[in-house]
């Protein structure tokens, strides 16, 4: 398997506000959200990002997905720079988080087509994407209600499919499974095992240990910005469970940082 | 009182003055009432006057002596009429302020008239066009003192009596009520269209997390930024357009009886083509400005109080097409927009309107919404903007 996404050394600062000083108890007017992170992901894995809150991953991720500049250093997705070209990476990526919303007042049927057009989508292959992925989340039942009008579950369910219109070979998700009920978290976590099969690149961040232990390959475990390991699943845990590894990785890192 | 409605007034009074952007509009609109207010009399004050220098061109046919004693001591010059007929014309198209007909025994036929008679008193007659300031001022100096003259005489004679002077033809009245009245409501009507739109379009999106999804995909930031601001001009038009009609329509009975028998459909197909183009680059200049600054603010509430400083302008602007005398002829003054759109409105419902004007406008205020379109889509490309929560 070759490597399809490249970070190199990225930096992101990000100015913090009198009330963001205020509220994080510090007169440091900068905070190093992701310092010099590294890693490659391959083709046909699963790779994820662990940390805890604030550890720089939706930071990462944004990077990732062309929407916030890095300060420094690079990433290429399949050899196409977010920096130099942006527009190039888009194509390549499906992003997925909490916070893209969809329009209320359209319907899933509505907002699969547009931005099907806006990814550039043929018409007729667009038709027979929208009708295998509405088929298989179930979509189809409701593809013609407001979205405003959908529970949580099949807003997920709209999103993960619009996000996919153009068929992206790396699919980059923030927190997959934050607020799903148990049957679509299943259907979202089956559906990236999919993905994986049909030889797509799946990033996924998150703080859930159970789900990087069922879905991921490699694992990278991201503190303060930093990535402080980066392996595969078994050789981060060396037997125990990934829960144990991780806060003896954090309380290193913490001793380290101190 | 219960205790629990203390406890509810004080949090609703805490969120109220908590927010600097409430506290703003709670304060707004008594500051803008006393701006416009003020703005408004001046204007007002402005358009039934003319300039204290102003000489008014007066004729005078048949005039006697006495007549021509008092004019004179008021310092206004009068001229012979030798054509009644070609003068009264020239009244009703604004080239001469006032014509004063006599009879030609005015002074013996007012010397020899018996009050308690119950005869027709000697009359003059004052024709004047009310479609023009200096015309009406000039109407009113004359009269007053043809008035307090005849008070002396123990009413000798009659000013007017049974004759219609004024000169000024249907579409002249009211093309002057339409310039004075329509720029202004245009305006307003134009802008609460567009700033009903724009801030739920752009900062809405943003409040919601909407455009962040729109900006992962690879369309470019300038289309965006095009595709809206197309879009919520034709949205902002379409409510204009229905404010401005019922305005029109309504307009006569508003007036009540000052424009009654007079039609509005008194404007060509010109008139209505000049006034499209004015209202179209007037949309899209608002709408790109509204959609700046709504890009700026967080939520749809914070982009309407940015755009509050914007509605005074429009709103002054609109009362500045008040001021008496058509549009100006100064094409600089088409370079400057909004006050330009304001210029035209005015030249088109006075008659007075350049076609030059109008093209300087569109081109003036197409520019400016190109610029403002290439800021949009700059400011769609800041993460600093998209992402401010």
């Amino acid at each position: 398997m070759s490597d399809i996404l490249e970070v190199r050394d990225l930096t992101k600062t990000f100015r913090l506000s009198a009330k963001q000083q205020k509220l994080e108890r510090t007169k440091q007017k900068l905070r190093v959200a992701v310092n010099g992170l590294s890693f490659t992901a391959r083709e046909g894995e699963i790779f994820g990002l662990l940390g805890p809150n604030g550890a720089g991953k939706t930071t990462t991720l944004r990077m990732l997905a062309t929407l916030i500049r890095p300060d420094s250093g690079d990433t290429f997705v399949d050899g196409k720079s977010i920096v130099r070209e942006p527009d190039q990476v888009r194509r390549r990526i499906g992003f997925l988080t909490s916070e893209l919303k969809l329009e209320d007042c359209f319907t899933p049927n509505y907002l699969y087509d547009f931005f099907s057009e806006l990814h550039q989508v043929d018409r007729a292959v667009r038709i027979a994407r929208k009708e295998d992925i509405f088929t298989r989340f179930g979509i189809d039942r409701f593809a013609e209600v407001k979205v405003a009008d959908l529970s949580t579950g099949m807003k997920q369910k709209v999103s993960l499919a619009v996000s996919l219109v153009h068929d992206p070979e790396i699919i980059i998700f923030d927190e997959p499974t934050n607020g799903l009920d148990v049957l679509t978290a299943r259907v979202v976590t089956d559906f990236l095992e999919e993905l994986r099969d049909r030889g797509r690149t799946v990033i996924v961040s998150t703080h859930i240990f159970s789900l990087v232990e069922k879905l991921c390959d490699r694992v990278g475990i991201l503190i303060d910005g930093r990535m402080v390991q980066c392996d595969t699943l078994a050789n981060i845990t060396r037997g125990e469970s990934l829960e144990d590894r991780f806060f003896a990785i954090y309380k290193e890192t913490a001793g380290e940082m101190e | 009182m219960r205790s629990s409605v203390f406890t509810i007034m004080k949090k609703e009074l805490a969120r109220f003055f908590g927010d600097r952007r409430l506290m703003v509009s709670i304060l707004m609109p008594g500051i803008l009432i006393y701006v416009v207010y003020t703005f408004m009399g001046s204007a007002m004050g402005d358009l039934f006057s003319v300039d204290e220098d102003y000489v008014p061109t007066i004729q005078a046919a048949a005039l006697p002596d006495s007549i021509a004693a008092l004019t004179q001591a008021a310092g206004l010059p009068t001229e012979p009429c030798q054509d009644i007929q070609a003068a009264k014309e020239e009244v009703t198209a604004q080239e001469l302020d006032l014509l004063l007909v006599f009879s030609e025994e005015f002074d013996r036929e007012v010397a020899a008239y018996e009050a308690g008679s119950g005869q027709a008193a000697p009359n003059v007659e004052v024709y004047y066009n009310s479609a023009s300031a200096a015309s009406q001022t000039a109407y009113m100096t004359v009269t007053s003192l043809l008035d307090a003259y005849e008070s002396g005489l123990a009413n000798k004679f009659d000013v007017n009596a049974g004759v219609d002077c004024d000169l000024a033809t249907e579409e002249d009245t009211a093309g002057s009520i339409f310039a004075m009245l329509l720029p202004m409501l245009l305006m307003t009507f134009l802008y609460s269209g567009c700033s009903s739109v724009a801030p739920e379009s752009i900062a809405g999106e943003k409040e919601r997390g909407t455009i962040a999804t729109m900006l992962i995909t690879p369309i470019r930031r300038g289309d965006i930024a095009v595709g809206k601001i197309l879009a919520l001009a034709i949205v902002a038009l379409l409510s204009g357009a229905s404010s401005a009609l019922g305005t029109i329509l309504a307009l006569p009975r508003l007036m009540g009886g000052a424009m009654e028998g007079i039609s509005t459909n008194i404007y060509s197909m010109r008139d209505y083509l000049l006034l499209a183009v004015v209202i179209l680059s007037t949309v899209l200049v608002l709408v790109t400005v509204i959609s700046i600054l709504s890009a700026f603010a967080k939520t749809v509430k914070e982009a309407q109080s940015y755009a509050t400083p914007l509605m005074v302008l429009v709103m002054l602007l609109g009362v500045s097409g008040m001021f008496g005398g058509g549009a100006s002829r100064n094409l600089a003054v088409y370079c400057i927009p909004l006050y330009n759109s304001v210029q035209c409105m005015s030249g088109v419902f006075s008659f007075t309107v350049m076609p030059a004007a109008v093209a300087v406008t569109a081109g003036v205020n197409g520019a400016f919404t190109l610029l403002g379109v290439f800021v949009l889509a700059k400011m769609f490309n800041s993460e600093k903007i998209i992402f401010s929560r």
